[in-house]
């Protein structure tokens, strides 16, 4: 199966839990002097189920009588992600999920600082006498930007400080 | 209608909003040259910043500055290197490198700046023009016609995706409109669709989801494969040159003029942006273009730069008619600034010529200042702003990701945003290589909430959905709607069905 139609796919699974939430579960939530009104909260989603399973059968259909789905014009082939740099992407993706982890309790100096600095060393960066500076003064630089001119608080220093 | 226009002037002219049109082409052009970094996610990244100046027409005023910068700066990327950092751009490669490897880049970057000026200019003219008509009409609607408009622009963007394409684009802007569901919202008492998250209550932040569909995405392509920021030779390092030939200036007059034009209107229909009117107007004078000229097409040939620079710049203009008369984006970055300016308690829409008249003035005189700056300011500088393409890709990619991280991030103080960020720009990422278009669902998630406010207003008042065949307005509106869904597939089966008789005559 083709990963056009395994998103269809799923997305039919969404609509189908989405549907029932509508029309089972907030159905039975409704007070009954509410039942008089003509709008409710579950009218859209109701429609919006149902337009969204007629929709995604119909994606099923096409890529299948289209047979090849041509993907992604510019860029990657999906079927053969080996041939990419998937282990550096995917140490990204951890680094962000850290970032986001760490951000409110080590601080927003220490962890952009950790960010900029592991981000170019999973890349491929070794001059790290010029990188520890950059990351460093990228950090405050932004930091200062954020806090003094915009006015917006960050957290810079970690907890115990 | 003068009265509004002298306001406009005078809030334009403020020192204030002065420097926010040229912060606002400073930064657009410094990061839209960078691979990775389109206007959408410019403008996503600065919405809170403009959020914090907490003037509308200032904040309108910067955004749509970044726009323009953004798509100028694309295109001097797209001429130096060869690397469009915009979608809408990378016609403007086809001719503009060629030129820049014959050492004619400070030419190059001329014409592109005249044709951007110009595009924008006659652009911002029309936009005059039309925009008051437009509102007037616009305020006859009621909300059931409202609803029907809406309903409209979602089926135009999904009927523009392309062949074989409209049926994910409308699987698309029916995810978003579902994402927008999610958590509270004004109409009701108790949030809807949070399955117990607590972090889900407030529901999902626009800029969130604008980040994790096109920055995020954009940026894992870089990590991905590589050869997607490799950069074609060094096209950048003789920008010496910046003149232009009095015979060029002739030989671009007419291109521009007619470029001007069709570019304001593809921008003006929803879900055709910059990108497809650059396109067309490249296909379009190649086609007009006779003997040596159309053969020069592809190989430096100015005409085939002026083209696409011009209509990218008159469609970014024309794309502001139905956001700011009908209130309803006609592209993925139109959306983002009516996101912020409904953060910004503007509401978009005819209302806004009427309640807001300097706000609604202001921003289309500043396009003139824009453009003025662009041309003025901006060209100058760009050997200097051209020593950013240097940075290198080890540090670009994380910087990149910083910003997207903290665009999100800073608007909602909220680390879980970060998370969501994160799962979000990985499905994005795997419905990008499968091939589904991206910007319907954010489309349909800002026009979401409208979506219903109207749809109820309309239920309640007729007490049902009769408002549906019983105002004919929404009928034909609606009806429109449904056309505009099943003509791609009409035309391909008549297509079809002409080319099977063609083969059989054969």
């Amino acid at each position: 199966m083709t990963l056009e139609r395994a998103i269809a796919l799923i997305f039919i699974v969404v609509c189908v839990v989405y549907g029932y939430t509508a029309f089972v579960v907030m159905e039975a939530s409704i007070l009954p002097f509410e039942r008089n009104l003509a709008f409710l909260p579950n009218v859209l989603p109701k429609w919006l189920s149902v337009i969204g399973v007629v929709v995604g059968l119909a994606v099923l259909i096409q890529s299948r009588a289209g047979a090849e789905g041509e993907g992604d014009p510019d860029g990657i082939d999906a079927g053969n992600l080996r041939q990419y740099n998937l282990g550096q992407t995917i140490l990204l993706l951890a680094l962000m999920v850290a970032y986001a982890l760490l951000l409110r309790p080590i601080g927003f100096l220490t962890t952009t600082t950790l960010f900029i600095a592991g981000g170019a060393v999973i890349l491929g960066e070794r001059r790290y006498v010029l990188l520890v500076p950059v990351a460093v003064l990228a950090a405050f630089l932004i930091w200062y930007l954020v806090q003094e001119v915009l006015g917006i608080f960050l957290r810079p220093w970690p907890w115990f400080v | 209608m003068i009265e509004g226009i002298l306001s406009g002037l005078s809030t334009a002219f403020s020192i204030q909003n002065l420097l926010m049109v040229i912060a606002g082409c400073l930064i657009g052009t410094f990061i839209g040259m960078l691979p990775g970094l389109g206007p959408m996610s410019i403008i996503a990244i600065m919405i809170p910043v403009a959020i914090q100046i907490g003037d509308p027409a200032a904040a309108l005023i910067l955004l749509a500055g970044v726009y323009y910068g953004a798509i100028f700066g694309g295109s001097t990327s797209s001429i130096l290197i060869n690397a469009p950092g915009v979608a809408g751009t990378v016609a403007t490669a086809f001719d503009g490198y060629p030129m820049a490897r014959q050492g004619q880049a400070g030419k190059a970057l001329t014409i592109a700046a005249i044709g951007s000026f110009s595009g924008g200019t006659i652009g911002a003219i029309l936009l005059m023009g039309f925009a008051p008509g437009l509102a007037t009409v616009a305020l006859l609607f009621h909300s059931a016609e409202y609803f029907a408009l809406m309903v409209v622009g979602l089926a135009a963007i999904a009927a523009f995706a392309g062949s074989g394409q409209v049926a994910k684009a409308l699987m698309m802007t029916v995810l978003g409109v579902m994402l927008a569901t999610v958590g509270e919202s004004a109409l009701f008492n108790a949030p809807r669709f949070t399955f117990g998250i607590y972090d889900l209550q407030s529901g999902i932040s626009f800029i969130t989801l604008a980040m994790a569909l096109f920055a995020l995405p954009e940026a894992l392509y870089l990590v991905l494969n590589p050869k997607r920021s490799e950069r074609g030779g060094d096209g950048g390092s003789n920008i010496s040159n910046l003149r232009i030939t009095r015979d060029e200036a002739k030989e671009i007059a007419p291109v521009i003029g007619r470029q001007s034009l069709q570019g304001f209107f593809i921008g003006v229909m929803p879900g055709a942006g910059a990108t497809i009117a650059s396109f067309l107007g490249y296909a379009v004078e190649r086609n007009i273009a006779k003997g040596e000229d159309r053969a020069k097409f592809g190989k430096g040939s100015v005409k085939g730069l002026a083209a696409p620079e011009t209509a990218n710049n008159a469609a970014c203009t024309g794309s502001f008619v139905p956001l700011l008369t009908l209130g309803i984006p006609g592209s993925g970055t139109t959306a983002i600034l009516l996101g912020a300016l409904i953060a910004l308690n503007v509401a978009p829409g005819p209302r806004l010529m009427v309640d807001n008249p300097s706000i609604f003035w202001a921003v289309i005189i500043s396009m003139y200042i824009g453009n003025v700056v662009l041309l003025i300011l901006n060209l100058p500088l760009i050997p200097y702003i051209a020593k950013l393409l240097e940075i290198p890709r080890n540090y670009l990619i994380p910087f990149i990701l910083f910003f997207t991280m903290m665009g999100s991030y800073i608007g909602q103080n909220n680390a879980t945003e970060l998370l969501l960020l994160t799962g979000m720009g990985i499905v994005a990422t795997i419905m990008r290589m499968a091939g589904y278009p991206l910007a319907p669902m954010l489309i349909g998630f800002i026009l979401g909430p409208l979506l219903e406010d109207n749809f109820a207003r309309a239920m309640n008042l007729t007490d049902g959905i009769s408002f549906m065949w019983e105002r004919p307005m929404t009928l034909a509106l609606l009806f429109f709607a449904i056309i505009l869904i099943f003509l791609p597939s009409i035309r391909a089966g008549f297509a079809r069905l002409k080319g099977d008789e063609a083969a059989q005559g054969d």
